[in-house]
């Protein structure tokens, strides 16, 4: 079975090429069920892969398959290979699962817009894109996907292209993205220099040898990866294009911005662990980037108010919280809150779409309010992933963000405080929401009122599976102790060869399990939460006019970060605004006067010797007949003299 | 007793006739007439000097020369017809579409 993994990304592949060939022949719910089948087919078969992995001993569930060689130049032997290990598993039933669930949304949500096939194409090219991503086995193979990804973004970001902060938001996404792949580049190529291959067995294998601990060699490649991380992942500094991207579809905030995409970063800081385990510099780096992300971000979420801006920052938030797990060594918490977010995050912005297709594409929580009973379906869906976020036991989010904040403690108390401060916010942030949007009394405006209701089926039985997920999905990680934890410890042989790393440079092992510890870290987090979600109801239900009294008591603090720290404006003084007048002074003096310069001078050479040389021809034959004559002449008079 | 430097003359001689009535006529049919009569200039040569050296090969290219020429004069000929009918007359020095 484990032959047959090519077919996970390809599936998703043939649905694209179908969809945006001759999708224009079917009609719409056709064109819908063909990209929701390939994707689907996609997780079926990443099942039936996961369940013959789980069937084998754990020591040897890494496999490879090899499909050809994609390039051999010399050294350079790049094969078009996959590699099945429990780390690429998790990702590619994620996915493919989370995928799938949002392609059947979509054909709800989407219906009767006029790219609807569009539409489809791109999300069964993202999904192929990011499953190569997951499953390659060498890095310029997940660099393909890592750029498809990032293409698909650009493109579905910039969907409703004819309006203008849609397509200048797919830019922006774009080019901060290239900030970020320059690092990811440049860090793959010092690889390969030194390994002289792509291949991530190899490489993993070799690198404590041919990279020394802590060494400025091991320390660099991390710092480029993870520069590469920072922008898909939409971290500090590279996380601007995130909030903007919003400007795209709901599904695609759901599926690229929240579930999938964003959390490559992660992905690959996971896959290249031993790399990281190399470079303790690296760690901390990744580890105060995420936590201050995780907090940063937060707070930019309370003070905002249309409801995907409050998810897009919440998704940074959650993004740092997994990078912190990475940079404390916790790669297997990372990549477990990477997947119970994406269910929770997944279901918010697919609930937060329902609540715009009641609404009439109104994003505003001010203009909303007491959708409770017109939305029933949505809210209850939307209530779970709020308690799955704000990490109420027993949701989702409690047993993954608790396992970060164990770790992140055991690891230094201050990321501990960094995460606990930025969880009670987001518990806050999220309530927040719940009730501006379903609580309360109503603001929404008459015109609205009257079109209210709920989705369709196909919208909200998504959403209830996703709801289910998020109710459910932190059991894979139960018992949360360490050393009991089954999802744990599937994950643990990809990192085992990093953990030994790091337990070797600790000596000692200062890392020991302390179930208490956990316990209390356990009720500390709850209790948070639930701080959180009392104080969001104070504000925001039994007192409405206390927002406006903390506004009033500090207009600044709020002006700033209801601006969100006018960091925009900064980038666009400090980058944008210098790389346009460059731009501007290359186009004005240097295109246009030395490149046309060029171009029009060589041009204006040959005209003139044409003018010269034109004169001989007179149209007349009998010059003609000369010139041959002259001509024949002189050949016969070199012939005959020579 | 005629020998070849006889036929070899007699042959510059109408080559140089053909010439110069390529170059100074001005109708197109006097023109092309010249045309041939530089073409049997060189068949005379090949054919004299195929005599003198007994061999066979410059008369066979003498008939080669004969068909080329013949469908030169075809081609020449239509092409003249042609731009009489355009421009009412054959006089070369109206035809001077190439002209700068």
């Amino acid at each position: 079975m484990t032959d047959l993994v090519w077919l996970i990304p390809i599936l998703p592949l043939i649905g694209f090429l179908i969809n945006g060939l001759i999708g224009r022949r079917f009609p719409e719910k056709v064109v819908g069920w063909i990209g929701a089948a390939s994707v689907g087919a996609s997780f079926v078969v990443a099942l039936l892969i996961f369940l013959e992995l789980i069937g084998m001993p754990a020591s040897s569930r890494s496999v490879q398959k090899v499909v050809y060689t994609w390039m051999l130049s010399g050294d350079l032997n790049v094969p078009f290979g996959f590699l099945v290990d429990p780390l690429s598993m998790v990702m590619m039933m994620v996915v493919s699962g989370v995928g799938c669930i949002i392609h059947v949304y979509s054909i709800g949500y989407m219906h009767g817009e006029l790219g609807f096939r569009r539409f489809f194409a791109y999300l069964n090219l993202f999904v192929f894109n990011m499953l190569i991503l997951v499953s390659a086995n060498n890095f310029l193979l997940m660099f393909v996907g890592w750029e498809g990804v990032g293409l698909c973004s650009y493109l579905l970001i910039g969907y409703y292209y004819e309006k203008q902060s849609a397509s200048d938001a797919g830019k922006k996404a774009f080019v901060v993205n290239r900030v970020g792949d320059f690092g990811f580049l440049v860090g793959m190529f010092i690889i390969f220099v030194i390994f002289g291959t792509f291949d991530f067995v190899p490489i993993f294998a070799e690198a404590p040898n041919k990279l020394t601990y802590g060494g400025g060699l091991a320390t660099a490649i991390t710092l480029l990866l993870f520069v590469g991380a920072t922008g898909k992942s939409a971290q500090i500094p590279l996380y601007t294009w995130l909030p903007d991207a919003m400007e795209g579809p709901t599904p695609v905030s759901a599926l690229i911005h929240a579930a999938t995409m964003v959390t490559a970063g992660v992905y690959m800081v996971a896959r290249c662990s031993v790399l990281f385990a190399l470079a303790p510099v690296s760690m901390s780096v990744v580890a105060v980037i995420g936590g201050a992300t995780a907090l940063y971000a937060a707070t930019i979420g309370i003070t905002q108010f249309d409801i995907k801006r409050v998810l897009a920052y919440s998704t940074i938030s959650q993004l740092g919280y997994m990078f912190m797990a990475c940079g404390v060594a916790a790669f297997g918490s990372g990549i477990f809150h990477l997947m119970t977010h994406a269910f929770f995050k997944a279901l918010l912005f697919l609930a937060a779409g329902s609540v715009m297709h009641a609404m009439s594409g109104e994003l505003d929580m001010r203009k909303m309010g007491g959708l409770k009973k017109a939305l029933p379906r949505t809210h209850w869906t939307y209530l779970f992933g709020t308690l799955a976020i704000a990490g109420i036991f027993p949701f989702a989010g409690f047993f993954s963000k608790d396992e970060i904040l164990y770790f992140s403690f055991a690891k230094n108390p201050g990321f501990w405080i960094l995460g606990a401060v930025g969880a009670l916010m987001t518990s806050f942030y999220m309530f927040r929401s719940v009730f501006m949007t379903f609580y309360g009394t109503s603001r929404v405006d008459h015109e609205a009122a009257h079109h209210l209701h709920e989705s369709p089926p196909i919208m909200t039985v998504p959403l209830m599976i996703l709801a289910i997920l998020a109710l459910i999905g932190g059991f894979v990680g139960f018992p949360i102790i360490e050393g009991a934890n089954v999802f744990g410890n599937f994950l643990a042989p990809v990192f085992a060869p990093a953990q030994a790393i790091i337990a070797h440079a600790a000596h000692a092992g200062s890392h020991h399990a302390s179930v208490v510890l956990e316990l209390t870290l356990m009720g500390v987090s709850l209790a948070i939460a639930i701080v959180g979600l009392l104080a969001a109801r104070k504000f925001y239900i039994t007192d409405p006019d206390a927002p406006e009294r903390v506004i009033t008591h500090f207009p600044g603090l709020h002006e700033l970060v209801y601006n969100k720290y006018w960091i925009d404006e900064l980038y666009d003084v400090l980058f944008v605004n210098s790389i346009v007048k460059f731009s501007r002074f290359l186009w004005k003096s240097f295109d246009d006067t030395v490149i046309d310069g060029i171009v029009n001078g060589v041009a204006g050479v040959v005209r003139s010797w044409a003018g010269v040389l034109r004169l001989v021809e007179t149209g007349l034959v009998k010059d003609y007949a000369l010139s041959i004559l002259v001509g024949l002449l002189a050949v016969i008079g070199y012939l005959v003299l020579r | 007793m005629v020998t070849l430097h006889h036929y070899l003359f007699l042959s510059a001689l109408l080559f140089g006739v053909g010439i110069v009535g390529v170059m100074v006529r001005r109708n197109l049919i006097v023109i092309l007439m010249s045309l041939e009569l530089m073409l049997n200039a060189v068949n005379l040569t090949f054919v004299a000097f195929s005599r003198y050296l007994g061999s066979i090969e410059g008369q066979i290219f003498v008939l080669f020369i004969m068909v080329v020429a013949a469908s030169e004069v075809a081609v020449g000929l239509a092409i003249a017809v042609a731009i009489y009918r355009q421009k009412g007359t054959v006089d070369v020095n109206e035809i001077n579409l190439m002209k700068w």
